[in-house]
């Protein structure tokens, strides 16, 4: 996998306080395009805070965010998304009622002005079916695309979490935990997966699973109590003594 | 924890979705509902039977806000009302035929409706209902106030009934019924054609999750606001065919108590199933006339009393709890036929 020269997200001095609290504390974050850049650190180091502040769905306290040189800080999701980020979100957040397949076909229609359409018959969102039945087949959910999301188990709900994402198309993927929860097999092909969708994207990968940052990450920032702690390759970043003691370290002995 | 992608999870009957019923039999309820609605002047007294049909196109109207976009509207009698006064003022002072008049009606009340949810969709819950709440009494006082247009409390007396010149519509209540009966059903067909467009699957997202379909690129306040147009055009046509069938317009079509009784309605009926407004429209209508008929004072407590039993016993309403019940029952034989397959 190679990286290109430009950037495709960058943050400055980007903060966010709640109530007092820096969940994340001056950041400075340059993801180049084409790359996969992983974000780890312990619970509560703020990296979901930070993807928040990425996609809209939280306004920063200060710092700015741009996306291919385009400043998005302060946008709404929905016109971050439009700006080509897309994210999965670690807690799964799904419809519960609606099925994968409609939910897919809900995550290709949103790009369009189609979902306007009332007066259409909603056979409309079916027209792409050989795209839907492809996405649902790459995460191996497509013997229940009909079944309604709320009867699938955590790793199956998870599966459709990033099938929303690839669905979409986006030019710069979020992955929040996407093997959070998983069998060993699973992660295997999620793996393999994020793999073969990350050529030609940028993906920021947040993950705990050590062995999935280091088969996927080009780049790993090491995030500790919102600040950056390191930055570098994933043998870089596992041979640094600030790393060791304050993540890696805890995680190979807990 | 170690599930492979594609292990099976239990299927419980309380997660059975509202989506995915049998074609088939959509297609015989649909002949069986046709069937009741040209019956039910047979039946029931004429303007009774129109009085239904209409408040079940305005339970409809609301469900589509109510159920399928998770907006509770504590307000919609503000577009009902306004539909019905500016009906009734066109049918006198134009002698426009009704279908025409009902027609402007329901126009205003979307006009009406685009400020009021433009300035409403961006709370959620509790507060959405106390704003549209809020701007109802607006419209009540307006009405109230103006009273040189309105009649103010003595509402608007001597709307008439005209039709093309056909003089059995225009004075027989029976001939009436099935002369409106076609902007009802036309109302209600909308309806439906709203809740199953891609407009409607979007408000289904929006409903089960709203910020996951923001993240999915959709403009969520912009979803909302449009429904809310939407629903209170169909509400406008139903109010509209109401003060034609009762040719006089009354102030509490405005009043809060009228939102809050549409809202039963649906509720007891059962949200986000169309068919469940209509039914909660029958059976209230039918329980409060004959409550009326045989003299009983207290109606209001008896309806309320049935309320809060049906959605105590039935919390999903009477059609959502007949609804679910078949659903759950083919999702088991689906499963079982399902694990079946697989152990081949
Ligand atoms: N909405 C919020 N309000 C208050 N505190 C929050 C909020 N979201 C996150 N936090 C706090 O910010 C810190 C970082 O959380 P988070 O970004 O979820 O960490 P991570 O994803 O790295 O585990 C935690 O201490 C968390 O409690
Ligand atoms: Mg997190």
């Amino acid at each position: 996998m190679t990286a290109g020269e430009r950037v495709a997200v960058r943050t400055r001095a980007l903060t966010k306080e709640f109530r007092g609290f820096r969940a994340v504390d001056s950041v400075d974050l340059a993801v180049r395009e084409g790359s996969v850049h992983a974000l780890v650190g312990p619970n509560g180091a703020g990296k979901t805070t930070l993807f928040n502040l990425l996609t809209g769905f939280v306004a920063p306290t200060s710092g700015t965010i741009t996306v291919f040189d385009q400043d998005v800080t302060g946008r709404p999701p929905e016109q971050v998304a439009r700006c080509g980020v897309a994210r999965s979100f670690q807690i799964t957040s799904l419809f519960e009622t609606l099925t994968s397949r409609e939910h897919v076909e809900l995550a290709l229609q949103g790009h369009t002005r189609d979902g306007f359409r009332f007066w259409r018959s909603e056979k409309l969102l079916g027209r792409n079916r050989a795209r839907v039945d492809d996405l649902l087949a790459q995460v191996g959910l497509l013997p229940l695309a009909d079944k309604p999301v709320g009867l699938l188990a955590y790793g199956q709900k998870r599966a459709l979490e990033l099938s929303l994402v690839l669905a979409v198309d986006p030019p710069v993927m979020l992955l929040d935990e996407p093997t959070a929860g998983m069998g060993i097999e699973d992660v295997d092909r999620t793996i393999e997966l994020v793999r073969r969708i990350a050529v030609g994207r940028t993906v920021v990968l947040v993950d705990h699973n050590m062995h999935v940052v280091g088969s996927l990450a080009d780049r790993v920032t090491v995030l500790q109590q919102g600040r950056i702690l390191a930055e570098g390759t994933y043998d870089e970043v596992r041979n640094d003594e600030r790393v060791i003691t304050a993540y890696l370290g805890e995680a190979e002995h807990a | 924890m170690t599930q492979s992608v594609v292990t099976e999870a239990p299927a419980t009957e309380a997660d059975v979705p509202s989506t995915g019923s049998d074609p088939r039999v959509r297609w015989v309820l649909l002949a069986v509902g046709l069937v009741a609605a040209l019956a039910l002047p047979w039946f029931v007294y004429p303007p009774v039977a129109m009085d239904i049909v209409a408040l079940a196109l305005f339970a409809i109207a609301l469900d589509i806000l109510l159920g399928f976009t998770g907006l509770l509207s504590f307000g919609h009698a503000a577009f009902w009302g306004s539909s019905a006064y500016v009906t009734g003022l066109i049918a006198t002072h134009y002698g426009a035929p009704f279908p025409v008049a009902v027609l402007a009606g329901a126009v205003f009340a979307m006009i009406l409706a685009l400020p009021i949810g433009y300035l409403s969709v961006r709370r959620s819950g509790i507060y959405f209902a106390m704003v549209t709440l809020a701007f109802a009494q607006m419209v009540y006082f307006i009405a109230y106030q103006w009273s040189g247009l309105t009649g103010g409390e003595n509402g608007l007396q001597g709307v008439p009934r005209t039709f093309f010149g056909i003089d059995l519509v225009e004075t027989e209540s029976f001939y009436f019924y099935y002369a409106a009966l076609p902007i009802i059903l036309l109302g209600m067909w909308g309806a439906w054609r709203i809740v199953h467009s891609p407009f409607g699957r979007v408000l289904m997202a929006i409903r089960d999750n709203s910020q996951r379909a923001r993240a999915l690129g959709y403009e969520v306040e912009k979803y909302k606001v449009i429904a809310f147009v939407l629903s209170a055009g169909l509400t406008g046509l139903a109010g509209g065919v109401f003060a034609i069938n009762h040719g006089f317009v009354a102030l509490t079509e405005l009043h809060w108590s009228t939102s809050g009784e549409v809202v039963l309605m649906t509720v007891l009926g059962g949200i986000g199933t169309l068919w469940g407004g209509i039914l909660g429209a029958f059976l209230t209508v039918m329980l409060a006339d004959y409550l009326a008929s045989s003299g009983f004072q207290g109606i209001d407590l008896v309806t309320g009393s049935v309320f809060v039993l049906v959605v105590l016993l039935f919390r999903r309403g009477v059609w959502g709890t007949v609804r679910h019940r078949y659903l759950a029952r083919r999702l088991r034989r689906a499963t079982r036929r399902g694990a079946a397959d697989t152990r081949e």
